[in-house]
């Protein structure tokens, strides 16, 4: 695609601001600036990875996964701000399960080892785990705040921090890992993911697609069970302090 | 307080989201007897619980249990022996068999069903109870529940937070002839929260009563009949509150 045509697809950004304005929805000034941000952030990543292919170097491979590791924990840090140390422990996870995912294909075989295979594929793991990331830090911090009384209870009867919070930790690792779950079921049926449109798009045989498609669907399972217990571990024992004592509790003195 | 002191309480304070809560705190619990605390909201009643039971640790003072200091103690081994049964007795998803047998499935056992019924029918409740939801039961019977719960620990200390204050008077009466049925059956020592003067004279062996997180009067029952502190005898009026 030459970059004349490119500009003609701006049409598609012409529609909504010609409707916004039209409307009065005030959505222009945000889709302008998403418009330019895409661009740059796209293009820019796309001379990086040129780049990067180019030099066949393991350090580039190495430091745009850095890269790709801070962003998301830049990105995810925020829902687990009552989380102690939780920096850290994103940082931990998403090393974790990008090491782990890839010692399998590389390991195994299944994918070459090239930029061109492990820097899209880190991409997938990482921005998957740090969407898994957020759910699961989202509802465990729910969780744990709405079930104080039986943290309470439990510690009260004599179980240990980590029988006191179990309930609540089952509940968001289930809670944040269904949707990928689920969404695989249906996959095929009501959309063709992105990575395999593109790919057919680009002229590739559909049955490879296919193929690289499901590599990378299983490899997201893994990824969205891997962090949510991993973060689940790493973040529960924060809770509470050396004589088990749970540290969110409120005082509600009568 | 003649009798040996189970629970030592030394110049405690404990503090907590900038409020001293907790001033100086100084007295004992004699064991195998029931002393009442009371004193109006926000005495710092509920927080000496959670330091007795070492849900929470003081900034400074010092906690005895049987002599020995409460940091020497292994928290688990400490809170299977110091029983606390809350106002809200909290209840976990599932039967009131779970419910009850939950102290021992914490330390990976089962309860008996011989023991499960035997404890229901200390605290009134039919072993009929045993498969139904806790979340179904009334207020009274929750509170009873709550109680089995604790005992299955066979706890030394047992330590009960307001848990008549919510029921009707069938079940504040039922609650308090349990309460002197575990004392005199297990020898427990019971430290009891409540709001109820009449409930403090008529069980209690001593009462404390505590005031913005000090102890203000300490002794046999008996003398709120005639408290010596004249904020004690505003209270016992019912002038505070």
């Amino acid at each position: 695609m030459s970059y004349l045509t490119l500009s003609i697809t701006l049409i598609f950004v012409l529609i909504p601001l010609t409707l916004s304005k039209t409307l009065k929805l005030g959505l222009e000034k945000d889709t302008i600036i998403a418009t330019v941000r895409s661009i740059i952030q796209l293009l820019a990543v796309g001379y990086v990875l040129q780049y990067v292919f180019d030099a066949e170097h393991y350090i580039f491979i190495g430091l745009m996964i850095l890269l790709m590791i801070a962003a998301a924990t830049q990105n995810a840090r925020r829902k687990g701000a009552s989380i102690q140390g939780i920096t850290w422990k994103l940082i931990v996870t998403f090393i974790f399960i990008e090491v782990l995912t890839q010692c399998i294909l590389l390991g195994l075989n299944i994918t070459p080892p090239t930029a061109q295979y492990i820097i899209p594929i880190s991409g997938m793991v990482i921005g998957n785990s740090m969407v898994l990331g957020i759910l699961f830090l989202n509802r465990f911090t729910a969780e744990v705040e709405s079930h104080q009384d039986e943290t309470e209870l439990i510690l009260s009867l004599g179980g240990t921090p980590k029988q006191a919070i179990h309930s609540q930790l089952i509940a968001s690792i289930k809670a944040s890992t269904i949707p990928t779950i689920e969404s695989q079921k249906t996959i095929g049926l009501v959309q063709l993911p992105g990575m395999m449109s593109g790919q057919i798009i680009a002229g590739a045989d559909p049955v490879q697609a296919v193929q690289f498609q499901l590599l990378i669907l299983f490899i997201l399972l893994t990824t969205a069970v891997v962090t949510s217990i991993a973060l689940g571990f790493l973040s529960y024992p924060t809770l509470f302090n050396e004589r088990m004592q749970f540290l969110k509790w409120e005082d509600n003195d009568s | 307080m003649s009798n040996q002191a189970i629970v030592e309480f030394k110049d405690v304070n404990y503090s907590a989201d900038g409020l001293h809560i907790l001033k100086n705190v100084t007295g004992s619990f004699p064991e195998g007897k029931i002393t009442t605390l009371v004193g109006p909201s926000g005495a710092g009643k509920s927080t000496l619980f959670k330091l007795c039971n070492a849900l929470k640790s003081p900034q400074s003072g010092e906690i005895l249990i049987k002599g020995k200091s409460i940091d020497n103690y292994d928290p688990v081994e400490l809170r299977r022996n110091v029983g606390i049964a809350l106002q809200s007795a909290t209840m976990i998803k599932g039967t009131v068999l779970e419910n009850l047998e939950l102290p021992l499935v914490l330390q990976g056992k089962n309860i008996e069903k011989g023991f499960a019924e035997e404890l229901l029918h200390d605290v009134g409740l039919s072993s009929e109870f045993l498969n139904r939801s806790a979340k179904e039961l009334s207020g009274g019977q929750r509170q009873k529940l709550s109680i089995a719960r604790t005992l299955v620990n066979y706890p030394k200390i047992l330590l009960l937070d307001e848990i008549t204050s919510s029921l009707d008077r069938v079940s504040q009466h039922d609650i308090e002839e349990l309460i002197v049925k575990i004392n005199k059956k297990y020898g427990t020592t019971i430290i009891w929260i409540t709001h109820n003067l009449k409930q403090a004279l008529e069980i209690g062996h001593y009462t404390w009563v505590m005031m913005n997180g000090e102890v203000i009067e300490t002794g046999e029952s008996s003398f709120l009949h005639s408290p010596k502190n004249e904020r004690v005898l505003q209270f016992v009026k019912g002038e505070l509150d």
